[in-house]
């Protein structure tokens, strides 16, 4: 067992464990203020989007807006897939099946 | 009396919400093994042993952070502030996830905060605020799918630790891509109204110039910051909208 390493992942473990505990420990005893509510309502929705684009429109890193982009073009069959069914499920299969036929067979 | 306390304002666990948990987690599953395995793979790239490997996935248990970790340290930057410190501003967006489940955690007991707390992850943030929306909380939700997360998440670090020259990469086959797909599931309903169309846009905009131009994940934080201060600012101008 490499020492180095060990403490390492423990201080990794510490500073990750301080990100997730934070927020509760500065509002623990003042409560959230009203105005930090009222934007955070919207955390959600533009942390899917921010999780989501990015991963479609530059899969390599650089921005990709063409027909040689899989994930631009499985995304837009997921996210119609999405909107039609609302079902995780059936987004993911034909999503990834559209994925990996572009990924496997497509020569470009 | 230690694990009453330790459960102290967990409502009674019933089997629907498990169940719920566990139907709404497989599918997310399908993108998170992916990433475990090469976590494993690529741990043992660097020099980490399957042990140590594992051990990172159980207590850091974010993703993201050990991926950079792990090419830090395989590139021989091993100065321990040098990847403490990235894998802390790596994870700050927790911060963000934090407090936008603050509202519910705040009510429930300290070990219980302190618990689901260390379960926050992309995953399971996505999946509660989901929950919440259709719902409304329930920790006993947010415990499971952290849970099942969790060991899902090792599981497959081991594995791919165990097995790292037997499989080829899986991601390139295009197999990360479930998780994207999963989150469309989760975001395309929440576009209902103007406001949310305005922050899915601002979002994406800030998302890909932060994701260009930034290192780590800070685009995801100055995505998420701009869009929700916009949605706040449109809300306090219209107040029919609620």
């Amino acid at each position: 067992m490499n020492l180095k390493l060990v403490s390492i992942v423990l201080g990794m473990a510490a500073a990750t464990y301080i990100t997730r505990i934070g927020s509760q420990v500065l509002f623990a005893s003042t409560g959230m203020p009203a105005w930090m509510e009222r934007w955070l309502k919207h955390v959600p929705t533009a942390f899917l989007t921010a999780l989501i684009v990015p991963s479609l429109l530059m899969p390599e890193g650089h921005l990709d807006i063409s027909l040689g982009n899989n994930y631009l073009l499985a995304g837009a069959v997921a996210a119609f897939t999405a909107y039609r069914t609302r079902n995780v499920l059936i987004t993911i299969l034909i999503g990834m099946t559209v994925i990996i036929i572009l990924n496997r067979f497509m020569p470009f | 009396m230690k694990h009453a306390n330790l459960t102290g304002g967990l409502p009674k666990p019933n089997a629907g919400v498990w169940k719920e948990a566990v139907k709404d987690c497989l599918p997310i599953t399908t993108g998170i093994i992916p990433f475990g395995l090469t976590c494993g793979i690529m741990g043992r790239t660097a020099g980490f042993s399957i042990f140590e490997i594992t051990f990172m996935s159980m207590t850091v248990f974010a993703g993201a952070s050990q991926f950079i970790a792990i090419a830090m340290i395989g590139s021989g930057i091993t100065g321990w502030w040098t990847v403490v410190f990235t894998t802390f501003m790596v994870n700050l967006r927790h911060l963000l996830m934090g407090a936008s489940l603050s509202p519910y955690l705040l009510k429930l007991s300290k070990p219980l905060q302190y618990l689901l707390a260390f379960g926050i992850v992309d995953e399971s943030y996505a999946l509660t605020m989901d929950r919440i929306e259709r719902k409304g909380y329930d920790p006993n939700y947010q415990l499971g799918i952290s849970a099942l997360i969790y060991i899902v998440w090792n599981i497959s670090t081991c594995l791919g630790a165990y097995f790292y020259n037997v499989i080829p990469n899986p991601l390139e086959w295009g197999i990360d891509f479930a998780l994207p797909a999963t989150f469309l599931v989760l975001l395309i309903p929440r576009l209902a109204d103007r406001t949310s169309i305005t922050i899915f846009l601002v979002s994406a905009l800030s998302a890909v110039l932060g994701a260009l131009y930034l290192p780590g994940k800070w685009y995801i934080i100055l995505a998420a910051t701009t869009a929700a201060i916009v949605g706040g600012f449109m809300e306090g101008g219209s107040k029919d909208e609620s």
